[in-house]
């Protein structure tokens, strides 16, 4: 049973390998100290990943029309706007109908 | 336990006497799951690090609409919102963005009003004269700038401006400051040409998270032009965007997996004549139907295994190691300058063990199914056929 005992020990050595790689990033200092101090001081609001257009650059700002701007349903111009889903709906998106003489809470 | 090993013995033979179809199956099958991998440990990275990082970002952000555009905001705005009872501050932003023709690319440029604290992930200073700038690595790297140096910018006025380089960020910190050029606010307002009564929004600093959407809903009352973005909106804004389910590269990747799936079912329910006489051959000479499950059972198992453990390995080290040189192309869009980010390797168990679940277990189904078809007819017939 040379084959089976080897093959198991195989599959043993994959996965403790595996837990171990994915252990390691729980030991990794991100340096979020660092990231959070440059955020809250510069009051930044959203990652450079995609710099081609405003939308994609802060996607978290961009005005709700910005991927539509020629016309409704008109295809992305930018590769990178087919990774970003809709705008979620938010406070901007909410109806909300006061009477006049309705004082705010 | 012992009959297992010798089944599963047994099994390894049977499978190393048909070498070839299974090592095929095998290198496609982790192939697979080394794309969908990829995929998961990418996108949760990034997920994970713009949770981490904006989790200190503005609790509000008031922008001004227009005609459902963007448009410049009334810095008297800020008068208001910080007379609202729950406001601790509320801090004017300057910033815009900046197309370079010679280098063909977008910087973000960023006023800053001269913050006294040190930035870590900042190596010189932050501009403290008018003709001073900090800049993002990308931005370095594509003017092949350092400190000290000077950088040209063109301004509203088509009049070249001169900045000389006091500070650099880290590579540490690219994926937020990658295309970022930080000047002081007197000096951008002078380079966008926009008056002092005016700020591109409003960054408001609440006492109590509790009222944040209380008093979102007030600014909205108060100054019905605004429009209120709060942090759990940008954070929500990142997860929609990097969501498994969402994006262009799972859609890429669900098409090989579908690839993946039928070439799976063909191999594995075209059962050949081979191995139907064999497990025929079995039953004759006294085999039961549960033995000759047992051993699809660990046939399908040693080769679902072994490619999802491969599989997850070449993922890890594709994503974490070599940067995923196999994704970025798609993510960087047409971005001109791209942050060389390095990504803290977290990945989410979770993801990891419905990926394990969506690819062992539809492959065992598909073994052992037909297999049990044969296992239940004639021994006689079997071999006959």
């Amino acid at each position: 049973m040379i084959r089976s005992r080897l093959f198991l020990g195989l599959i043993g050595c994959g996965v403790l390998l595996c837990f171990a790689l994915l252990s390691y990033g729980q030991l990794q200092d991100p340096d979020l100290h660092g990231k959070r101090q440059l955020v809250k001081l510069l009051g930044l609001t959203d990652l450079a990943l995609f710099s081609e257009a405003r939308y994609t650059r802060h996607p978290s700002q961009a005005d709700l029309f910005s991927a539509f701007q020629d016309y409704p349903a008109a295809f992305e111009h930018f590769p990178s706007g087919s990774l970003i889903a809709p705008a979620p709906v938010g406070l901007n998106r909410w109806i909300s109908i006061h009477d006049p003489n309705e004082r705010l809470p | 336990m012992t009959r297992q090993l010798k089944i599963l013995e047994h099994t390894l033979a049977s499978l190393l006497r048909r070498k070839a179809k299974n090592l095929s199956l095998l290198v496609v099958y982790a192939f697979t799951i080394a794309t969908l991998g990829s995929v998961l440990f990418l996108t949760h990275a990034l997920k994970t690090e713009a949770s981490d990082s904006l989790a200190a970002a503005p609790e509000l952000v008031v922008q001004r609409l227009a005609a459902g555009r963007n448009e410049l905001i009334p810095v008297a705005y800020a008068e208001r919102i910080r007379a609202l009872p729950g406001v601790e501050k509320v801090t004017p932003r300057v910033w815009g963005y900046y197309y370079d023709a010679l280098v063909k690319a977008n910087f973000t440029l960023m006023g800053t009003a001269g913050e006294a604290e040190q930035i870590e992930l900042l190596e010189g200073h932050l501009p403290s004269n008018p003709d001073e700038c900090a800049v993002g690595s990308g931005v370095a790297a594509i003017f092949g700038a350092e400190i000290g140096d000077r950088l040209v910018l063109i301004d509203s006025h088509e009049q070249n401006r001169l900045y000389k380089i006091s500070g650099l960020f880290s590579t540490a910190s690219s994926l937020l400051t990658n295309d970022l050029i930080l000047l002081p606010e007197t000096t951008l307002r002078e380079f966008f040409a926009i008056d002092e009564q005016r700020a591109t929004d409003l960054a408001v600093e609440i006492y109590n998270q509790r009222e944040v959407k209380t008093l979102a809903k007030k600014i909205r009352f108060h100054l019905p032009d605004t429009r209120p973005i709060t942090r759990s909106e940008i954070l929500h804004t990142y997860t929609t965007i990097f969501n498994w389910r969402s994006g262009m590269m799972l859609a890429v990747t669900l098409a090989a997996l579908i690839a993946f799936c039928i070439l799976a079912w063909d191999k594995a329910t075209g059962i050949s004549s081979e191995e139907k006489r064999e497990i025929g051959i079995l039953k004759a000479l006294g085999w039961e139907t549960a033995d000759v499950l047992a051993i699809k059972f660990w046939e399908g198992l040693a080769i679902s295994l072994t490619a999802f453990l491969l599989g997850i390995v070449a993922a890890w080290l594709h994503v974490f190691v070599l940067g995923a040189p196999a994704l970025v192309p798609i993510l960087k869009g047409w971005s001109v300058i791209f942050p060389d980010f390095p990504l803290t390797a977290r990945v989410d168990l979770l993801q990891l063990l419905t990926l394990a679940f969506l690819t062992i277990v539809p492959y065992l189904a598909c073994t052992l199914i037909p297999a049990w078809k044969t296992a239940v007819t004639d021994p006689e017939q079997v071999m006959r056929n």
